[in-house]
């Protein structure tokens, strides 16, 4: 393999890791807006501070994603946002009402700060929902038909859920006490809608595509990815054990947030498995939608210089405000 | 309505949107570190709580920034596939260049810049928030490069109808952008010299004036009246680069339909492209050519040089008189500010109240401004996305013209709905008393206060 065709590979994993980071990251966040209407009004506050320095930063992951998927692969966005039109619109209403509520709340009139609290809901509502349901339309290539938008549904549900999961855990990571206490028990009732709609992603994607069917169960590819979902197994049922215990709250308030990330991860190995190389599945291959190999390179450079230092600085940025979440003031 | 139009006039409703966050934030970036680094030097407490104050103004801005900028990375894919596909070796670069050297940086030092004080020392916090404001105007470099190649593109070759690039200097140094570039960032340090100066006069007018208003009216009203003036000769020279680039949309600024000499300057008219002829037309002899070709002689080139090919006439030419009308506006009281403030010995709090009325009406006037100056670079560069070689209609997606009308029917009610909300939260932030500074810490139990983020008293 030459130059020219690892290019578009190099590009397939920096825009995966994006969008993994952007998972795990805004998913957090937007898990928190989802659980907003279940705290009381200082609880509300509290959960918004501990994602008040973040937000905007985790917001970006999305547009690097979605930027490599322009500059690298225009065909392959072409496709997959044309396919998508409707829900990337209800996803970006559902995140401009989400980021513009967050800043309004503190800013606006105190009476209407129930109002802005019920945009935040519903744009990180909108915004989870209408992600789950591309997520499904994508991992079965974009076909249209009645099973395709079930299963695409079952996802929107699920994601949120996972986002929920994911929220629940950061927040007891970041907090402590009543608030604390309360996140545990959000975390258990978003565990089993997760560990089915993993289980249903798993099930049905070799169900309607060939392609990963043949990836996944021959010999002896199967023994060798038996690790992943046997991984993702543990930390789901380590997770769901590590709620019931009293350490939790405190010396091992790190480990959910840990084991969601893990399985959000390993989530992502599988699928870019079962996808690899389309970037459409069985539609478009990397190759097939790259940019040409000059201007891959000229964005190589970049991406070499930068990506470095946007995770130097990003670590940064979460040291800084590492710890538990206290309260938000203006420098 | 056709779909390219409906496209077009989404991706406008969009664009318009967005770009009225980053003129402000880009210049209100700037002006923090200023009003900082005032703070730092002489420990005056009307520059902390300018700082603090527009702190607030500049995280909703941002805020409303990225989420509008958001939109705009998935608005390429779903309303122009063709461009990217046709153009995406030189756009895409640019792009990329823009995410990952600007966006990031604003986006993560802005956290510490907002909420880092205590935590980080004050030279880090400094310093995170000179990154925020470098990382905004880098962001407009970028962007504004990629927009300056599609209207004076260079430094490239077509093959099979893709374009390739032959010299990325070339395009770094494309025609257009060294003007382009220097007349958004005056627009933009012009907006927020109204922005502050507006918001201080009505502070002043409606008596809720704390400790830094007159000194931060002092400052806008006194930047504005120097740039303003500077602005008007960068316009003149960015007019002139058009005209030579960009002919058509020259004519189509001008309402000029034949080739012509001595060509007068429209200060009112009523183009009508179906008779190819302006009318009710007002104008002064001859100051057309003047004011382009440096010559009342001086030869224009008229829209019927370009059958097929020239920009809609109407929408050019009225935004370009709101522009300039606007510019006029700014100058006449930016200068009538600034004489009275040096009449009254710098003392903004003293200024007489039909000056400060005049200034608080003119708080948004930058985003007038701002907004006409795009729609006449934008829509005069039609029927084109990229001056010349490819045309909008041929890159735009086959999405069913209902599915776009129904959002951006969503998307037009949404941004009308958070700009009213946005200048609302904003004049209502001025009304309030000042906040005490940081210095003084509240209870730590004041939980209620937590995410507050400093609007609690």
């Amino acid at each position: 393999m030459n130059v020219d065709a690892i290019l578009p590979v190099v590009f397939l994993v920096v825009m995966g890791l994006a969008l993994l980071i952007y998972v795990v990251l805004d998913g957090y966040d937007l898990g928190v807006g989802l659980l907003m209407p279940r705290g009381n009004a200082d609880e509300k506050d509290m959960m918004i501070a501990t994602i008040g320095p973040f937000w905007d930063a985790n917001e970006t992951w999305l547009v690097l994603g979605v930027g490599i998927l322009l500059i690298a692969f225009p065909k392959a966005h072409g496709v997959v946002l044309t396919a998508l039109y409707l829900p990337v619109a209800v996803m970006l209403i559902g995140l401009i009402l989400r980021g513009v509520a967050f800043d309004f709340r503190v800013k606006a009139r105190d009476r209407h700060q129930p109002l802005w609290d019920r945009a935040f809901v519903a744009g990180s509502g909108l915004a989870a929902v209408s992600q789950g349901w591309m997520l499904g339309h994508y991992v079965t290539g974009l076909a249209s038909g009645w099973q395709y938008h079930v299963f695409a549904g079952a996802i929107a549900l699920a994601l949120p859920a996972a986002y929920v999961l994911l929220g629940a855990c950061w927040l007891i990571l970041k907090t402590e006490g009543e608030l604390q206490a309360r996140a545990v028990q959000w975390a258990g009732i978003a565990w089993l809608p997760v560990v089915v709609g993993m289980g249903l992603i798993s099930v049905v994607t070799p169900l309607v595509s060939p392609t990963v069917r043949g990836r996944w169960f021959s010999m002896p590819e199967f023994i060798a990815l038996l690790p992943i979902p046997l991984m993702t197994l543990t930390a789901l049922v380590t997770l769901r054990a590590m709620l019931g215990t009293e350490r939790v709250r405190g010396s091992l308030c790190w480990l959910p947030f840990t084991l969601v990330v893990t399985v959000f991860v390993l989530g992502f190995l599988g699928l870019a498995y079962s996808l690899y190389p389309y970037v459409v599945m069985d539609r478009l291959t990397i190759w097939q939608a790259a940019s040409s190999p000059a201007a891959l390179k000229v964005i190589l450079v970049g991406v070499a210089i930068s990506v470095p230092a946007i995770a130097a600085y990003t670590v940064f940025a979460y040291r800084v405000f590492r710890g538990k979440a206290g309260q938000l003031r203006y420098a | 309505m056709d779909a390219v139009l409906l496209a077009r006039a989404q991706f406008a409703a969009n664009m318009s949107f967005h770009i009225l966050f980053p003129t402000i934030s880009i210049a209100l970036g700037w002006m923090l570190l200023f009003f900082r680094w005032r703070w730092l030097r002489t420990h005056a407490e009307a520059w902390l709580a300018a700082y603090r104050f527009w702190t607030k103004v500049f995280a909703l801005t941002f805020a409303l920034g990225v989420v509008s900028g958001i939109t705009m990375s998935f608005q390429f894919g779903t309303n122009w596939p063709g461009f990217m596909e046709r153009v995406g070796n030189v756009a895409g670069p640019l792009l990329g260049y823009e995410v990952l050297t600007a966006f990031f940086l604003e986006a993560s030092f802005l956290g510490i810049m907002l909420f880092g004080h205590g935590r980080v020392s004050e030279r880090l916090h400094f310093i995170s928030t000179a990154l925020v404001a470098a990382g905004t105007t880098l962001s407009a470099f970028w962007i504004l490069c990629l927009d300056s190649w599609m209207q004076t593109p260079v430094g490239y070759e077509i093959r099979d109808g893709v374009f390739h690039v032959t010299s990325w200097l070339e395009i770094l140094t494309n025609p257009s952008f060294p003007y382009r570039f220097t007349h958004m960032m005056l627009a933009s340090a012009i907006t927020v010299c109204f922005l502050l100066a507006g918001i201080s006069a009505w502070q002043l007018l409606r008596g809720v004036a704390n400790v830094s208003t007159p000194r931060v009216l002092r400052v806008g009203l006194t930047l504005a009246a120097v740039l303003v003036p500077v602005q008007v000769v960068v316009g003149d020279l960015h007019g002139l680069n058009t005209l030579a680039h960009q002919p058509q949309k020259i004519a189509a600024m001008e309402g000029i339909w034949h080739t012509e000499r001595g060509v007068p300057l429209l200060l009112f008219a009523w183009p009508d492209e179906k008779a190819r002829t302006n009318r009710y037309a007002i104008g002064i002899p001859r100051a057309g050519s003047l004011i382009l070709a440096h010559d009342p002689h001086g030869e224009l080139k008229g829209l019927n040089e370009f059958p097929g090919a020239h920009p809609p006439v109407a929408p050019v030419f009225f935004a370009f008189r709101a522009m300039v009308g606007m510019g006029v506006l700014m100058l006449l009281s930016s200068w009538w500010g600034w004489w009275t403030l040096r009449r009254r010995r710098h003392d903004a709090a003293a200024l007489p109240r039909p000056l400060l009325r005049v200034l608080a009406a003119m708080t948004f006037s930058g985003w007038i401004a701002t907004l006409a100056g795009w729609y006449v670079t934008e829509i005069g560069r039609q029927p084109f996305v990229v001056q010349g070689l490819v045309r909008t209609a041929d890159v735009a997606s086959d999405v069913p013209s209902a599915m776009i009308a129904t959002t951006l029917a969503l998307y037009i009610a949404l941004y009308l709905v958070l700009v009213t909300a946005y200048v609302a939260v904003v004049t209502y932030m001025a009304g309030k008393p000042v906040d005490e500074p940081p210095q003084t810490p509240q209870s730590s139990t004041a939980v209620a206060a937590v995410a507050a983020a400093g609007s609690t008293p």
